[in-house]
C-alpha cells in the first residue's frame, strides 16, 4: 500500500521541485552504485537490507526534510501499519519492559537470529533513573507517564510510536521496531508499561 | 625504598588488573542530584573522569608495541618477490617515505587508478610489490585477541609517523573531491531494518550512545575526534584496530551487511570523514577502553 | 622469542620515572575463545628491573594483570646514562630481556 501511495505522489509535478539539484543527485546515484557493488552478505545481514524502502528513499532524497504534503500522506501510511493487540490491552509488564529496554541485541551479523531482539532503548534515551548509562540521541523518557498521565490515548500513542516511529515524524531517527519485525506485540506492551505504568520506576 | 617500589608495583599490578576486568560501562558515583539534574551535568562529571583516565593511558599506549612490529615489517624483505615496502612502496610522498604520509591520505594513486586510504594503499603495495595475495590478506584482515595481522602493524607504523601533523587530504584533486562527495552521500544513506545511516549517530553535536560520546563527523572539530582514535589500541580485549576496521563495525551496528575489505565504499567514506578534518592536528595512534 | 618491550626512563630532577610497556597475551587460563574452548594460561610470573647495575625490583606478577601490561614507578638515586635492564619470565618458561638508558 505504501509503495502505491509513493507512486501516486511521485507522479505529481511538485515533487520534482522538492528534490535536490541534479549535481547532488549524481553523487547520490554514484553512492548507491558503490554501495551495491562493495557490500557482501554476512550472517543474517543480507544485501536486501541495502535497498531503500519508500520512507528511506524519501528521507534520503530530501535530507530528512520532506515537503509537508509528503510528510502528511506518508506518516498516515506508516500509522496504518501499526498492529494493535486484539483485546485492546496495551499495558504489559514494566519489569519485563526494563529488560527489553536494556538489551541491545539483535539483527546484526553477529547476532543469533533465533534469539529475541532487544529494544536498544537505553542506547538513545534516559528512562528509569537508576540507569545512569543512557544515551542522548533521543529525548529523555524519564517521568513519561507522570507528565502525560496513564490514559488510553497516551498508551495508544506510546504503543504506536514504538511500533512505528515514522507514523508521527516521517524521518525520525528512531527505528520502526514493530514494523521491522524486531519487537513483537508483547514486547511493545511491556515497554508501554515501562513508560506509563504508575508503578514503573520511570514514574516514581 | 625497595618496599616503596614494590608497593608501587603491586598497586600498578592491581590497576593493570582493574583495566583487564574493567566493564565497558563504568560505575558512576551516585548523587542525590542525579535524578533531578539535567542530562548535561551528569555528562560533565562522567566526561571528566573519562578524560582523566584517557590521559593516564595515553602516556603508555600499547600501540607502540605494534608500531615497533610494523617498523620491522616495513623494512624487511618479504613476500614471494622478496622485496621490502621501504624500498618499493610509495604512500604518496615518495617511495619508502612514511613521514606525513598518513595524514595526506586518502589520495588518488595513478598507478592503481584509485582513491585509496592508508590501509588500502599498504595492502596494494603488499600485493603489487611484494607478491602477497589479496585474498590471503582479506581472509583475516583485522586483529582479534590472539592474532594481529601484518597489515595492522604496518598501518600503525605508518600512522605513528604522522603524529602531531595536520590532516591534509588533497581535496583540490577532482578525483579526491568526487570521492569526498560520494562518501558524504554514503554517510547520509539510511537503510536496513533500523533506518540507520552514519549520520543517525554522527551527524549532530553533543550526542552520545549509552556512555560513548559520538563525534559529529560533519564538522572539522568533530571529525578529528573520530579520526585521531585510529588506528587505536582497544583495552577491552587488548586489540589493535584500524580505521578500516571501524568503518565495518559501524555498518554491523547499523544492521547493514558488511563492506568489502579495502573497497571503494570504505575509501570514499574515509575520504569524507578524514577530509572533513582537514587542518586539524592528528594525535593518533589512539587508545580506547 | 617473545616480542620486545618498550622502556622509557626519564630523570626529572633527582627522581627517575621509569615506564615499561610489555608485549604479552597475559591469558588467565579462564577465558573461553569464540569456539568455546578454554584458552590456556599464559602470563608473566616474575620480573626484575636493574638500574645502574643494582637490582631495584624483584617482583611476582599475577594472572590478573591485563594484556600488554604497563609498569611504571619512580625512584631516587639513578643517574643519566644508567642502564635500565628489564627481564621477565612467564609460566611457560618463556623469557624476555630488554634495556634502555636513563635519559
Amino acid at each position: 500500500m505504501t509503495k502505491k501511495m509513493i507512486l501516486a505522489v511521485a507522479m505529481a509535478a511538485p515533487l520534482m521541485i522538492a528534490l535536490p539539484a541534479a549535481a547532488d543527485g549524481d553523487h547520490r546515484a554514484k553512492a548507491i552504485a558503490v554501495i551495491k557493488k562493495d557490500f557482501q552478505p554476512r550472517g543474517q545481514a543480507g544485501l536486501d537490507r541495502l535497498a531503500e524502502d519508500g520512507v528511506q528513499a524519501i528521507c534520503n532524497r530530501t535530507g530528512n526534510k520532506p515537503p509537508d504534503y509528503i510528510e502528511k500522506a506518508m506518516t498516515a501510511d506508516q500509522l496504518a501499519t501499526v498492529k494493535y493487540p486484539a483485546d485492546g490491552k496495551l499495558l504489559g509488564d514494566w519489569k519485563e519492559g526494563e529488560k527489553i529496554a536494556q538489551s541491545g541485541r539483535g539483527f546484526t551479523w553477529t547476532d543469533n537470529p533465533g534469539l529475541p531482539v532487544g529494544g536498544n532503548c537505553y542506547n538513545c534515551h534516559k528512562i528509569a533513573p537508576k540507569e545512569t548509562s543512557f544515551g542522548t540521541i533521543g529525548p529523555s523518557l524519564y517521568q513519561f507517564g507522570k507528565l502525560r498521565g496513564n490514559t488510553a490515548e497516551t498508551q495508544k500513542y506510546a504503543y504506536s510510536k514504538i511500533w512505528n516511529a515514522k507514523a508521527f515524524n516521517l524521518c525520525s531517527e528512531m527505528p520502526r521496531f514493530g514494523h521491522a519485525g524486531a519487537l513483537n506485540e508483547k514486547q511493545v506492551k511491556d515497554l508501554v508499561a515501562l513508560l506509563l505504568d504508575p508503578e514503573s520506576p520511570v514514574n516514581k | 625504598m625497595k618496599q616503596n617500589i614494590i608497593g608501587a608495583l603491586c598497586a600498578l599490578a592491581v590497576m593493570g588488573g582493574a583495566s583487564a576486568q574493567s566493564p565497558k560501562k563504568p560505575v558512576a558515583k551516585p548523587s542525590t542530584k542525579a535524578a533531578a539534574a539535567p542530562a548535561a551535568e551528569e555528562k560533565d562529571a562522567a566526561t571528566l573522569e573519562f578524560e582523566k583516565f584517557r590521559a593516564e593511558m595515553e602516556e603508555s599506549n600499547p600501540a607502540e608495541l605494534f608500531e615497533m612490529k610494523g617498523q620491522e615489517q616495513w623494512k624487511a624483505k618479504r613476500g614471494p618477490k622478496n622485496v621490502s615496502l621501504a624500498e618499493s612502496c610509495d604512500l604518496g610522498q615518495g617511495v619508502g617515505k612514511v613521514e606525513g604520509a598518513y595524514v595526506k591520505m586518502p589520495r588518488y594513486f595513478a598507478d592503481a587508478d584509485a582513491v585509496m586510504d592508508a590501509e588500502r594503499r599498504v595492502v596494494w603495495c603488499m600485493v603489487e610489490k611484494q607478491g602477497f595475495k589479496f585474498d590471503d590478506i582479506a581472509k583475516q584482515p583485522f586483529a582479534n585477541e590472539t592474532f594481529t595481522p601484518d597489515i595492522t602493524n604496518l598501518v600503525t607504523y605508518v600512522a605513528t609517523h604522522s603524529r602531531n601533523m595536520k590532516i591534509a587530504v588533497p581535496l583540490d584533486d577532482p578525483k579526491v573531491r568526487d570521492a569526498y562527495e560520494v562518501g558524504k552521500e554514503i554517510a547520509a544513506y539510511r537503510a536496513g531494518p533500523y533506518d540507520f545511516s552514519c549520520n543517525t549517530c554522527h551527524g549532530t553535536d553533543g550526542k552520545r550512545i549509552r556512555m560513548q560520546n559520538l563525534p559529529n563527523l560533519s564538522t572539522p572539530a568533530g571529525a578529528i575526534k573520530g579520526v585521531q582514535g585510529w588506528p587505536g589500541y582497544r583495552m577491552t580485549g587488548g586489540v589493535m584496530l584500524t580505521h578500516q576496521w571501524r568503518m565495518g563495525d559501524c555498518f554491523r551496528q547499523q544492521r547493514f551487511p558488511q563492506p568489502k575489505y579495502a573497497s571503494d565504499a570504505v575509501a570514499y567514506l574515509l575520504t569524507y570523514m578524514i577530509g572533513t578534518a582537514n587542518g586539524q592536528v592528528y594525535k593518533g595512534p589512539g587508545i580506547k577502553r | 622469542m617473545a616480542d620486545p618491550m618498550k622502556i622509557r626512563a626519564q630523570l626529572k630532577g633527582d627522581v627517575a620515572e621509569i615506564r615499561v610497556l610489555m608485549s604479552h597475551a597475559m591469558e588467565t587460563g579462564q577465558r573461553k575463545d569464540a569456539a568455546g574452548a578454554t584458552v590456556p594460561a599464559h602470563f608473566i610470573q616474575s620480573m626484575t628491573i636493574d638500574v645502574g647495575g643494582k637490582r631495584v625490583v624483584d617482583g611476582q606478577v599475577g594472572g590478573s594483570v591485563s594484556r600488554n601490561p604497563v609498569f611504571g614507578f619512580k625512584m631516587k638515586g639513578a643517574k643519566a646514562g644508567d642502564k635500565v635492564v628489564v627481564s621477565w619470565v612467564d609460566n611457560k618458561g618463556e623469557k624476555r630481556t630488554d634495556e634502555a638508558a636513563v635519559a
